[in-house]
């Protein structure tokens, strides 16, 4: 793996180009700030993997999944047999980032975790995962690039156990960096970095996996109760004390204005679970993508659930519509199908709908990075971010004054 | 739905009648629940041709009056006459004639007689094309390749005759012998959805504890998306818990029956049809027990297969039983 740094906006906010499989006759180089798409099991939760490819390319080949997702099932010498997660995929083409967390149906589960392992639930149950499991199934699936495994907390524990899972995080990180096949065929390190919303122990962890071999960061801990407020001081503790030519993956930040946030602090890859939520709910991403940011002539109406960002295809006023859900919009929904069409399939709950719409908002939120990296290559990351931030808010303050 | 190929929909009678609380059939038609609010509807032969003429499909069905094989007694008579008083409702109510092409539905349960009335009523009215119905509703085998025969036999040589609710693969070679053009049946896709792939053997059930560690694909003969790229071990991890397991084996199992419909279709016009049945039969029924109502709706339809049966007792039928997994 390789990573540069190419361009500055604004102090912190950077873009730069990661390359992975260097060692492949076409190696894949993706340019950051980038979005990693989650996946269940290395494959969408809805596209079909012959529709995969019809997704902004190289933008969306970057995939994050969870070893815990393979738990139930298939050994992990099966997969070793097979040779790894691209070969039993077919996923040659794509990035695999391995993290134990996927935010859905993975999930950190503190209150378990002890000094052997982590705990998480999931679909299997709680379990408990130590760091020579854990490189089992690394050493087995061989992503390009894999996190280690770390003790995530909510911001609601004491501050000594908060502190405690820093230490147990670093301990692990040196444990599975220890444990790491002699072949090292499994990938590139990401160290682990928690420590809570205690700007002190963001800091000490951070200070402490930069001093290990590791190839980018993993910054985790967010999204677990702490405050869009806070989150700035924290990334800002964990990121000033990281080298600048490693890339920084943080999790748990999924709108776009805290996708905004954390490119402002000098995140260059997000692992976000929004595009399932929106999809799930029945809504499309609809906010405007081009550069001046018009807001568009999208009616607004808190009743059916829409607003200048999405909307909500449930609604009975889409019955009828036959224009596609965002005019221009190059993604095969778009192309194919109406709101209408996505209307019905939701009513009559075929799960067409859920691919469709999957579809949609990865291509629509891809368009978002792209426009992320524009700006900060011109060096307008700033403006962008206010000018963003401020459209998505201008209906509220519309609505306030018709009331 | 941006679809520029075929289509064809059903009258609604069917699905309200097997799927659908309160279905009562009266000469005006069916009175049901509405699916969307409780309250009584009623669907009459006019109505389901209007819908069906918004809707435009290119072949049409006709409200038929349903009755289950399994059914004795006078109810059948009525469906039949029924049926054929309907038919000339539905005509009359075909605004689209010239665009739409509307299929008759041979009723009459397992009765003969019945059946010969119905396909004799619905032939003087000249319809596009006819459907055998009424069928795979839980009747046995040996009364259902018969009533195939029977209306196959009797219905005109140069229009499509549809065999609605078919089915297994065994089955449809079964009708295709016999004279029967097209099928339609949730069977793929709704065995998919429970973990079953359908393979030349016959069954493999992907949810078994067996596959876990299998590294094959489903079919290594199969050449669609599905086995070219994932092992039974992946497919086995994604079954009954991911909506992706279900995608991928419906898939698979939707490009079997393409296959086997593409297959039946190459070796009639190569004129190597006798030669396809025996080999198809030979990979299910490798011990050469076939099934005695294949045997003899084959003999029937003029297809010599004793080159895959072995001497039969009386077995029974396998066709649709799971396979062992380490052939």
């Amino acid at each position: 793996m390789q990573y540069a740094v190419k361009a500055w906006s604004n102090g912190t906010a950077r873009a730069g180009v990661l390359q992975l499989g260097s060692s492949c006759p076409c190696p894949l180089e993706i340019e950051t700030p980038s979005l990693l798409l989650p996946t269940r099991k290395c494959l969408p939760r809805f596209i079909s993997p012959d529709l995969l490819p019809s997704l902004p390319s190289p933008d969306s080949r970057l995939l994050q999944f969870s070893p815990l997702h393979f738990l139930e099932g298939l050994s992990t010498q099966t997969i070793s047999n097979l040779g790894g997660l691209h070969q039993m995929l077919c996923l040659h083409e794509y990035g695999l980032v391995a993290v134990p967390r996927d935010s859905i149906q993975c999930l950190p589960a503190s209150e378990g975790t002890n000094k052997v392992g982590a705990s998480f639930e999931t679909p299997c149950g709680r379990c408990l995962i130590k760091p020579k499991e854990y490189m089992e199934m690394i050493s087995s699936m061989r992503p390009d690039i894999w996190v280690t495994l770390a003790d995530e907390v909510p911001t609601w524990v004491s501050a000594k156990r908060n502190s405690s899972s820093v230490d147990r995080t670093i301990r692990w990180l040196d444990e599975c960096i220890a444990l790491r096949p002699v072949q090292n065929q499994c990938g590139d390190i990401f160290g682990s970095i928690v420590g809570g919303a205690n700007v002190q122990q963001r800091q000490l962890c951070a200070e402490e996996v930069a001093k290990r071999n590791v190839s980018g960061y993993w910054i985790g801990g967010f999204g677990l109760g702490e405050s869009m407020d806070e989150r700035p001081a924290l990334l800002k503790a964990v990121c000033d004390n990281l080298p600048e030519e490693k890339p920084r993956l943080v999790c748990g930040l999924g709108l776009p204005e805290e996708v905004l946030q954390g490119v402002a602090a000098g995140i260059d890859l997000f692992d976000t679970t929004y595009i399932y939520h929106i999809t799930i709910g029945g809504f499309a991403l609809t906010f405007p993508l081009d550069k001046i940011g018009v807001s568009e002539l999208i009616p607004y109406s808190s009743d059916i659930g829409s607003d200048q960002t999405k909307i909500n295809l449930r609604a009975t006023v889409y019955r009828k519509d036959t224009t596609p859900v965002v005019q221009n919009c190059s993604c095969y929904t778009c192309k194919n199908h109406t709101k209408a069409y996505i209307n019905h399939l939701l009513n009559v709950h075929e799960m067409l709908a859920q691919i469709l719409l999957e579809i949609h908002n990865t291509h629509h939120f891809l368009g978002f990075f792209h426009l992320i990296r524009e700006a900060i290559k011109e060096g307008k990351f700033e403006q962008f971010r206010e000018k963003f931030i401020h459209d998505r808010r201008e209906h509220l303050a519309a609505s306030a004054v018709h009331v | 739905m941006n679809w520029p190929r075929a289509l064809l929909t059903d009258s609604g009678g069917f699905q309200m009648v097997s799927l659908l609380h309160l279905a009562d059939i009266t000469e005006k038609g069916v009175t049901f629940q509405s699916p969307v609010d409780g309250k009584p509807m009623l669907l009459t032969p006019e109505e389901s041709i209007q819908i069906q003429n918004r809707i435009g499909a290119d072949i049409i069905m006709a409200l038929d009056d349903v009755v289950r094989t399994t059914i004795t007694g006078p109810r059948i008579e009525e469906a039949t006459y029924r049926t054929l008083r309907w038919i000339d409702r539905c005509i009359a109510a075909h605004r689209r004639p010239n665009e739409q092409n509307l299929f008759g539905i041979v009723q009459g349960g397992l009765d003969p007689v019945l059946r010969d009335i119905c396909v004799r009523g619905l032939v003087e009215r000249n319809l596009p094309g006819y459907a055998i119905g009424g069928l795979s509703g839980g009747e046995d085998k040996d009364s259902f390749w018969r009533v195939v025969a029977q209306c196959t036999a009797a219905l005109p040589e140069d229009k499509p005759r549809y065999v609605m609710g078919v089915g297994y693969p065994l089955d449809i070679v079964v009708c295709s012998a016999l004279g029967a053009d097209m099928y339609d049946c949730v069977y793929p896709t709704r065995t998919a959805r429970f973990g079953t792939a359908l393979v030349p053997e016959g069954v493999l059930k992907l949810k078994h504890q067996a596959m876990a560690n299998d590294t094959r694909p489903i079919d290594p003969s199969c050449n669609c998306m599905v086995c070219k790229k994932y092992s039974r071990a992946y497919i086995h991890c994604l079954v009954t818990k991911d909506a992706m397991g279900s995608q991928l084996l419906s898939y698979h199992n939707l490009f079997f029956m393409m296959k086997l419909s593409s297959d039946l279709h190459a070796s009639i016009v190569r004129g190597r049809f006798p030669e396809f049945v025996c080999k198809f039969l030979q990979k299910m029924f490798p011990e050469g027990d076939v099934p005695e109502w294949v045997c003899n709706a084959m003999e029937v339809a003029g297809i010599d297969i004793s080159s895959c049966c072995s001497p039969f007792s009386s077995l029974p039928d396998y066709s649709n039983s799971e396979v062992p997994t380490d052939f």
